[in-house]
């Protein structure tokens, strides 16, 4: 009985925490036609493309923290999420320090 | 002592803290994917075209648009149900399916289009990673809308309650992590 009123308090907690999924919608709406604009920009190259994945990160982060509700869950599920995520930046950094010099000067 | 039966040692739901191992492997698949994407671009760098030149790009702005609408969809209808309001998770995940449903449909039409102008997997090698990229994902769309329908059959039959709606968690954490893999295959295969 304990642990399921235990539960049942777990899932008030959720509720009084809930986000603003409204404003979390119109963020992703917002920066989405703000990558399409940045995409069009008459920048240099390599600035437009760290604004792009700048923009994508920022977007990723605010569906896996608010929409996921990572934000609000235990350190246990933090570690699962943050070791292939370390893994996959390890892994996407070093393939493109690897493939850098085939850019053209 | 009643004993929740889905509540494990560290004071998880087994459920949830599954589907979350499960992502952390999908992570992986994805970065696989995405670090041989990387790889066969610079090696092509004077034959690949600019994304906008072949994609298409407005079509596939307004699909963005819809999968984010349908996270949101999803999201609320979870809000819904953890206020006691059951025909709100109703709404939500039937705008989630019908949206996921159009999301799919978008991206069989562009794939459509695209082979009717000779950008097939195997016509270049923008063509095998664009197909394979956005194939998977639209695999795991399919198999989230297949899910969600599952899951919409089994609110209607009354189901989840406010004390129980792990289903509508679980199916929700999958569902988000593929509309967070097409914000990063979005920003990759078609604005950069």
């Amino acid at each position: 009985m304990e642990q399921v009123q235990q539960s049942n308090v777990t899932s008030q907690e959720a509720v009084h925490q809930r986000p603003n999924y409204a404003a979390i919608f119109w963020a992703l709406l917002i920066l989405t036609i703000l990558e399409i604009i940045v995409a069009n920009l008459p920048a240099s190259k390599p600035l437009a493309v760290a604004g792009l994945v700048f923009l994508a990160i920022v977007k990723a982060s605010l569906v896996a923290l608010f929409y996921m509700h990572l934000k609000f869950e235990k350190f246990v599920i933090y570690l699962i999420v943050i070791f292939p995520l370390f893994l996959a930046v390890v892994l996407t950094l070093m393939i493109l320090a690897d493939q850098a010099p085939k850019l053209p000067a | 002592m009643e004993h929740d039966p889905h509540t494990g040692a560290i004071g998880i739901d087994t459920r949830k803290l599954g589907m979350w191992i499960f992502l952390a492997s999908e992570i992986m698949f994805f970065s696989g994917l995405i670090g041989a994407y990387i790889v066969l671009r610079f090696a092509n760098l004077e034959s690949w075209p600019h994304p906008a030149t072949v994609l298409n790009l407005p079509l596939t702005g307004v699909n963005t648009f819809i999968l984010i609408c349908s996270s949101a969809t999803l999201v609320l209808g979870l809000a819904s149900i953890q206020r006691g309001y059951k025909e709100g998770l109703q709404v939500g995940l039937f705008l989630t399916v019908l949206l996921g449903s159009i999301f799919l449909s978008i991206q069989f039409h562009e794939y459509h289009e695209l082979v009717r102008d000779g950008f097939t997997i195997s016509s270049s090698i923008f063509g095998s990673c664009f197909f394979t990229l956005t194939g998977f994902h639209g695999a795991h769309v399919l198999a989230g809308v297949i899910w969600l329908i599952v899951v919409l059959i089994r609110c209607a039959k009354g189901y989840f309650t406010p004390g129980e709606y792990a289903g509508v968690e679980i199916v929700g954490l999958y569902w988000h992590f593929v509309d967070l893999v097409w914000i990063i295959l979005f920003t990759i295969l078609y604005l950069v």
